[in-house]
């Protein structure tokens, strides 16, 4: 069939007339596939080659506040000072620390409540099922910023949630949850939701249902052919709605400093004070580079065993 | 068959989707060790009926018993029933090994019965050697022989399967049925096959079940299906045929006449007991029944009639003639190429006039359906 297919192609191929053949140049190929790779270059690269020339300056009173090092010794030094803080200070690692663990709790959620979601909207039918869709898209129709605010009405000490539980008597004062890493939580949960949805969904659709009905006609009840079949081949699904949500929860800054305390403050609060209260660019920067590496690393190494374990098979 | 010593009793089942009805009250009989056969084209019911009976279906009304138990409310993975899925739904992140002692899994045995099962399986499917393979690295054939072992696992008391050799190419087609039918008598579990290739029916099944339109048209071993088809819809379905309107002329020691106008003669042919003069009939005959002669017949009345060869499908051991009768109607023959003859030397050539004849029991009467 596919062997039918190529001789035709090629045989056609050849009695193509020159402007085929022009379009067909090997050329446009390359610039076609160049296109995200000059993308990456202009926006990524670029940037991160600025951010990293910054890190290993001096910070300085001048405009721009620092100063490039020239000599070998002088970027040393540098790279001694600015990356020193990140390892002396507590504020930093302690803000690394935080983010990780707030981006992780919330992932955590997300998928614990994004899976159900994902699976239902999977297993329903036509018309319910873009109604669904549609549904989980709905949020991103308003300002995130909006959002988010509007959880500070409802979340405040005189908001909507502490008036209704005070109506109703469940409580006798009303509760903080504003200023507290609840309400970051929250955010964050709320906030990241649909991207931890979508790739679930995604995955889950395309699942074969005669799978699950083998399983069952094998002997096992709903509840082991979730755990046997559904979800094992569901993990590529939480990785990517994982990483979705985990890579920009870490780097969060709006829903902390909106919605969170002062006290334990997460990384992307203490990158934004360094560049703009501390106008310290040269630690913002190795703060950002850090915080990158602490990111992609990981990344990169889940990407290399899971592109060899589909090798090996 | 008297009811007792059936095995599986489906009941006056029926199941509607909706308004649509996939089963149509349907009662079947299958006893114990048989190959039986659901055969239809597509959307007759025959896989709602399999998926009633593995329980991924629930009856609109009706029963399913399987060996004296009422399966009614029997959820599917406690049924004495395995499935082999058409798309043979192996599990992908498994390999062979793990596929095949997928049901074994959960079942209170020790690990080495438990290994010692697995590999008797590998043996009977001679799949020792992939055991360690996922499916997605076993070639179309070699899925298939995982998809049975792995549904013979638990040693069900009844196998279903779903278009079993479907998906594979007409070599290795041929060459599974008759390991099929081999696995079969060797264990002797009851399978029943669902199809819709009415030579893989014919050949697999002791006995087959034509449905259509969620109604069973007709149960009978291939030989009763083929030969002696009791409706318009089997005879046409299974295999090819030339048919007929006519109207019966006179009945006499259980033989009939029939004169049919289109086919411009009259047709002699054994008739059940319930056919009288007068009644409106189809009458039929094979293509393979059928003698093509350029000499005439004693009788060129009765089950003999002239035409002239329109066409001629030549197969290497058979041919098909297609004969053009005076009423415009076509006629297929089908003679099996017994002589080894030039081509210029053929009794019977493009644009003869040829004479039809057959024997009086191969024409087959069809009573008007209700």
């Amino acid at each position: 069939m596919s062997e039918l297919a190529g001789k035709s192609v090629s045989s056609s191929a050849t009695q193509r007339s020159g402007f085929q053949r022009w379009l067909n140049r090997n050329g446009w190929r390359k610039i076609v596939a160049g296109i995200p790779y000059f993308w990456l270059l202009l926006f990524f690269l670029a940037p991160f080659f600025i951010v990293m020339v910054i890190a290993v300056s001096e910070a300085a009173y001048s405009i721009p506040p620092f100063k490039i090092p020239f000599s070998w010794e002088a970027l040393q030094a540098n790279i001694a000072t600015n990356f020193g803080y990140l390892i002396n200070d507590s504020l930093y690692y302690t803000g690394y620390l935080n983010s990780l663990k707030i981006a992780a709790i919330s992932t955590v959620f997300c998928l614990l409540l994004g899976y159900p979601m994902a699976y239902g909207i999977a297993r329903s039918s036509g018309a319910t099922r873009n109604i669904l869709l549609l549904l989980v898209i709905l949020p991103f129709w308003t300002s995130f910023l909006l959002r988010i605010y509007a959880w500070i009405g409802l979340l405040g000490t005189n908001g909507t949630i502490n008036n209704v539980l005070l109506a109703i008597g469940i409580i006798d004062e009303p509760l903080q949850m504003m200023n507290t890493d609840f309400a970051v939580y929250i955010g964050i949960v709320y906030s990241y939701l649909p991207f931890m949805i979508l790739p679930l969904y995604a995955n889950l659709e395309r699942l074969d249902n005669t799978l699950t009905e083998a399983a069952m006609d094998l002997g096992s009840t709903p509840a082991r052919t979730f755990l046997d079949v559904t979800l094992p081949l569901s993990v590529p699904g939480i990785v990517a709605g994982s990483m979705l949500v985990f890579i920009p929860a870490t780097g969060e800054y709006v829903i902390p400093v909106l919605l969170g305390t002062g006290s334990s403050p997460m990384i992307g609060r203490v990158l934004f004070d360094e560049f703009f209260l501390n106008t310290d660019w040269p630690v913002a920067s190795a703060v950002a580079i850090v915080l990158l590496l602490l990111l992609v690393v990981p990344i990169m190494m889940f990407n290399h065993y899971q592109a060899r374990a589909e090798g090996v098979e | 068959m008297t009811a007792d010593d059936s095995f599986i009793r489906i009941e006056n089942v029926t199941k509607k989707f909706g308004e649509f009805v996939a089963v149509d009250n349907v009662s079947l009989d299958i006893s114990k060790g048989e190959l039986f056969a659901l055969l239809g084209g597509s959307g007759c019911g025959k896989t709602t009926l399999l998926r009633m009976l593995a329980g991924f279906e629930t009856p609109t009304s009706g029963r399913i018993i399987i060996d004296g138990q009422d399966m009614g409310d029997v959820q599917p993975f406690n049924r004495p029933v395995n499935m082999m899925f058409q798309s043979y739904a192996l599990f992908p992140h498994m390999n062979v090994e793990k596929n095949i002692g997928y049901g074994l899994k959960h079942e209170a045995m020790s690990d080495g019965e438990r290994k010692q099962r697995v590999s008797e399986l590998l043996d009977l499917v001679q799949l020792g050697q992939f055991a360690a393979r996922k499916p997605h690295q076993l070639s179309g054939g070699q899925r298939q022989r995982v998809a049975l072992a792995r549904a013979l696992a638990k040693s069900p008391k009844v196998l279903l399967l779903d278009e079993p050799l479907g998906a594979l190419d007409k070599k290795l087609r041929e060459q599974t049925q008759f390991e099929l039918i081999n696995i079969q008598e060797e264990l002797g579990v009851t399978f029943i096959v669902v199809t819709h290739d009415q030579e893989e029916a014919m050949t697999l099944a002791s006995r087959i079940a034509i449905m259509d339109r969620g109604v069973i048209k007709q149960v009978g071993t291939p030989t009763d299906v083929y030969e002696f088809p009791t409706s318009r819809f089997t005879a046409d379905f299974i295999g090819s045929i030339n048919l007929f309107d006519g109207t019966v002329t006179s009945v006499k020691a259980g033989k009939a006449r029939i004169n049919a106008a289109k086919a411009g003669c009259t047709f002699e042919a054994p008739v059940s007991p319930g056919i009288k003069s007068g009644d409106a009939v189809g009458v039929a005959v094979r293509p393979e029944k059928i003698s093509i002669s350029r000499s005439r017949p004693k009788s060129t009345t009765v089950n003999a009639v002239q035409g002239e060869v329109l066409d001629l499908g030549y197969f290497g051991k058979d041919s098909l003639y297609r004969v053009k009768l005076e009423s415009g109607e076509l006629i297929r023959v089908n003679r099996v190429n017994d002589q080894r003859v030039e081509e210029a030397d053929r009794q019977v050539d493009w644009d003869d006039k040829v004479w039809l004849t057959w024997d009086a029991n191969s024409a087959i009467v069809l009573p008007e359906e209700p």
